[in-house]
């Protein structure tokens, strides 16, 4: 190939591999802000958010320019749609970790009661979320699909987590009024780690088309 | 029965072995591009279904082609009779030094046909077929030199057209032309698969997937891989045909 569009390639992959180790730094981040209810590190994670959007913007912006002047087929026509989707979907998990660094800002709550994090297993909930988008970031580095596939099994264990922390703090919230407004909060950290599962899904889905040009997108795991 | 078959179709220029054991069915009104480096064998291919290596010094055919099941190639084919119904557009421009009005009614006139009312209605025809005819209405008996390159390629579709046949060969029509009179170009192609089959070489991949239904790439005398032209374009069951068509070959 020309190399000059092997560098633009290469350069859209290096800056996706950036925006992704920045949105995996906010999220490990936001699961130090919950956990200690730190709202220093909340602060910093609301400041960085703006470079989040900014990649966003920037690799959407190369990607239409890599289309128009460059006109890819094949491979690198699926590349550059898959780096376009995981942009997006790399954007809205930063959203996420900004809106559970909003809600250790806002709450009330001076320090989290250690007896409803374990029960409610937020932790693991994190570490997860967390080793789905480390290995997905490692499987789009070095093109494996294999890899990328065997993360679609783990947003199962983050439906499950989800699911069950609803009844938790509801519970908990019966037992505790005063903590009634801290739980309704809390139950939008649950529903946005799940919800960066699903984006997470969607990534691993969109490395698989990159790779092998195959579409997973709505069909069961082992169907 | 497929338009165009072409059966373990071996071709040699003396001992250069042009096209290697090649079989391909081409369907009945679609348009089929052969992509591929210049002097993998694509042009020699495509002439192969007028007879147009016949007369090359050296030139060696072994294998079938058939074109309605019939050989082209048996000994009973008049080839003047081929060419009718399988008419061919080059890549440059080759109007007769004629009026434009002489050059498309020339193929019917050689045909034997003398009727100047039916002729005359033929020429406005192809030249409407051919997205001509508003352009030189007012100037049928003007040189068709005086024509711009890309109204002359389509004077050429539309001499081409005007015998009516089932077969348009045609070898990089677009690749003299400037982008407009290249749309125009393309344009014809999608309109004429109604009434012909097209067989088209192309450099241009863009041009080869937008015009074509099935794409074939060639590579030192062998068809590679050859399928629908979205699957070519999307997902190449070839790593030789990823790497020609993203320009990683070589």
């Amino acid at each position: 190939m020309v190399k000059f569009v092997e560098s633009e390639l290469s350069q859209l992959k290096r800056e996706v591999d950036q925006m992704w180790t920045l949105v995996y730094n906010q999220l490990e981040q936001s699961q130090s802000a919950v956990l200690d209810l730190d709202r220093t590190i909340a602060q910093q994670i609301m400041v960085r958010e703006r470079r989040v959007d900014a990649f966003e913007l920037k690799i959407d912006s190369d990607v239409e320019d890599f289309i128009a002047l460059f006109t890819p087929v094949a491979v690198d026509l699926r590349f550059v749609l898959a780096m376009l989707k995981i942009n997006g979907d790399l954007e809205r998990i930063g959203d996420y970790a900004d809106g559970i660094a909003r809600f250790v800002r806002d709450t009330d709550m001076e320090t989290m009661d250690p007896e409803l994090i374990g029960r409610l297993q937020v932790k693991e909930m994190f570490e997860v979320v967390l080793k789905m988008l480390g290995e997905l970031q490692e499987a789009l580095r070095t093109e494996d699909a294999a890899k990328a596939t065997a993360v679609l099994s783990m947003d199962e264990r983050l439906d499950s987590i989800n699911k069950a922390s609803a009844s938790i703090l509801a519970d908990y919230a019966r037992e505790h009024p005063e903590a009634i407004p801290f739980c309704l909060g809390f139950g939008g950290v649950f529903r946005k780690l799940e919800r960066t599962g699903d984006h997470l899904t969607n990534i691993a889905e969109e490395i698989v088309f990159y790779v092998d040009a195959k579409v997973l997108k709505h069909k069961e795991l082992n169907g | 029965m497929e338009k165009i078959e072409a059966k373990e179709v071996n071709f040699h220029y003396g001992d250069f072995h042009a096209l290697k054991n090649i079989s391909m069915e081409i369907p009945r009104n679609k348009v089929v591009a052969f992509i591929g480096p210049s002097g993998c064998g694509k042009s020699t291919f495509l002439r192969l279904f007028n007879r147009m290596n016949d007369l090359v010094p050296g030139a060696r055919l072994s294998g079938k082609i058939l074109i309605d099941g019939k050989d082209i190639y048996a000994p009973d084919v008049q080839v003047d009779e081929l060419r009718k119904d399988v008419g061919m557009v080059f890549q440059r421009p080759n109007p007769f030094p004629k009026s434009i009005f002489e050059n498309v009614a020339y193929g019917l006139r050689v045909n034997g046909i003398k009727d100047k009312e039916f002729i005359a209605g033929k020429v406005e025809e192809a030249l409407k077929g051919a997205a001509l005819w508003n352009e030189v209405k007012e100037k049928l008996n003007a040189s068709a030199y005086a024509l711009s390159g890309g109204q002359q390629q389509r004077l050429c579709i539309a001499r081409a057209m005007a015998v009516s046949p089932s077969v348009l060969l045609m070898d990089e029509p677009a690749s003299a032309l400037d982008p407009i009179s290249t749309a125009k170009i393309e344009e014809l192609i999608c309109e004429m698969r109604d009434k012909v089959t097209i067989v088209i070489v192309t450099h241009n991949m863009q041009q080869a997937s937008r015009v074509s239904d099935k794409t074939a790439f060639f590579y030192m005398g062998e068809m590679i891989e050859y399928d629908d032209t979205k699957l070519i374009f999307t997902n190449p069951r070839k790593e030789a045909t990823q790497n020609y068509i993203t320009g990683r070959f070589g």
